[in-house]
């Protein structure tokens, strides 16, 4: 039987892992590879790499991540941040990335979704889609949060299916870092709305927040950062926590 | 030596980065001399069942012929497992290498497709590319289409139905899943296939 995923997410900014609040207030996580490594090794399904503050500056730095990262791990490794191109998207899976995310990239020039899963396949793509809830409506926002682009959630994730993409990474940023729970309306409208699969982000706190999007929100897979990094919640344990409650999960792993 | 095969469908990083990790000697190309020339073949690939034709383009499918003919051992990973079998629906005009019967077809619309992440594997036979690996295993798949059940299956997943997790017959070895992705359990498949 096919498993919910648990994915490990690790926030960078200048070649270190990074937690905050709604995008602000960081505070110092650790090395990535080290802590790539150890989420691994605890059984987590899937890593993420973000790099949240790229900029053509430290694009060096990123690749410098993802080679030491990529080189002892063995679980699938998706790396995001600054992606803006297919020639972007080229190093960072040369770098040793198996997924790439695309976020504001694919808001402006949606056509770059069909061009990398073009030449590196679907499975390879992932668009990240960072929604709010304005006025009854999820909108879409870009830029780390900062900039509203007027779009809908749930018709964008549509679109980037259609586009090629291969999963969406979808990121309640009314819930990120709150550790509140997730938000399973904004999941399950999503996951409903298409046929690929769902990775619920932001408001994990605790191992019933996971049961419910799986359960209510629908998700395939549940993403979360800071609760694994400070060792609130070890992996093994949720997963532990999730068998009980009757979601599939790689367990043990 | 271990050859690689590169024609282009998708990255072969982690498929390498795997066989150095378990210490094997590995060459990723898309030369057929080298393909020739090799111990061992692995047959990687990701993505849509057109991107085989360019094996065809590139006489990269006579040297993979060729080393079957020979007795080397061949592992196909994902679509490189499928061009094993007769053909895919996803792409009717390029010929797979009929050495399994049946095509390869789409799931189900009740499931979700692309059927991503971990399944439980069930190992149907001994075989020796999954000796010693536990029943039940979880494994990584990542793929939109699925070869059928064969006589030659050796580990089988279901997802809306049941097909085939692994095939082997002689020395063809193929996964539909990525061992270079499944963790522990993967790196004991990779060097079952280095020691066969």
């Amino acid at each position: 039987m096919l498993t919910k995923r648990i994915i490990a997410c690790l926030d960078m900014d200048g070649g270190r892992v990074v937690k905050g609040v709604r995008f602000k207030n960081l505070r110092d996580a650790g090395d990535p590879a080290a802590c790539a490594t150890a989420h691994a090794a605890n059984g987590a399904d899937e890593i993420v790499l973000l790099d949240i503050t790229a900029t053509s500056g430290n694009r060096r730095t990123l690749l410098d991540a993802v080679r030491r990262t990529a080189r002892s791990l063995f679980v699938p490794f998706t790396v995001g941040g600054g992606i803006r191109s297919l020639e972007d998207a080229a190093s960072v899976f040369d770098a040793g990335a198996d997924k790439i995310a695309i976020n504001s990239a694919a808001v402006s020039d949606p056509a770059l979704i069909g061009r990398i899963a073009g030449r590196f396949g679907s499975q390879a793509v992932v668009v990240a889609i960072d929604a709010k809830k304005i006025d009854g409506t999820f909108a879409v926002f870009v830029a780390g949060g900062r900039v509203s682009t007027g779009r809908n959630a749930i018709q964008w994730a549509r679109e980037a299916a259609a586009f090629g993409a291969g999963e969406i990474l979808l990121t309640s940023m009314d819930r990120d870092g709150t550790q509140s729970g997730f938000d399973c309306e904004l999941v399950s409208a999503v996951a409903q709305a298409v046929s690929i699969p769902v990775i619920a982000s932001g408001g994990a706190g605790s191992a019933r927040d996971f049961i419910e999007v799986f359960h209510q929100g629908r998700a395939d897979a549940a993403l979360a950062a800071s609760i694994f990094h400070f060792g609130i919640e070890n992996i093994a344990q949720l997963k532990g926590e999730l068998h009980h409650a009757r979601v599939p999960v790689r367990w043990p792993c | 030596m271990i050859a690689i095969v590169d024609y282009g469908a998708g990255n072969l990083n982690s498929v390498k980065k795997a066989f150095d990790h378990l210490g094997a000697q590995v060459v990723v190309t898309d030369q057929p001399e080298l393909v020739a020339a090799a111990d061992k073949i692995v047959l990687p690939g990701v993505g849509h069942f057109s991107s085989l034709g360019a094996l065809y383009r590139t006489g990269l499918h006579e040297a993979l012929r060729d080393g079957i003919s020979a007795q080397r051992p061949v592992l196909g990973i994902c679509l490189g497992m499928q061009w094993f079998f007769e053909g895919s629906e996803e792409c009717s005009e390029i010929p797979g290498a009929g050495i399994f019967p049946g095509r390869c077809r789409q799931f189900p619309s009740s499931v979700k497709s692309p059927h991503v992440g971990w399944n439980s594997l069930i190992v149907q036979k001994s075989s020796r590319l999954l000796q010693g690996i536990a029943q039940d295993s979880f494994v990584y798949y990542t793929h939109s289409f699925h070869a059928p059940q064969v006589t030659a299956t050796t580990g089988a997943s279901e997802h809306g139905l049941w097909f085939a997790g692994a095939v082997e017959r002689d020395n063809v070895f193929g996964v539909q899943f990525h061992p270079e992705k499944s963790g522990d359990v993967g790196l004991s498949i990779l060097k079952n296939f280095c020691e066969v």
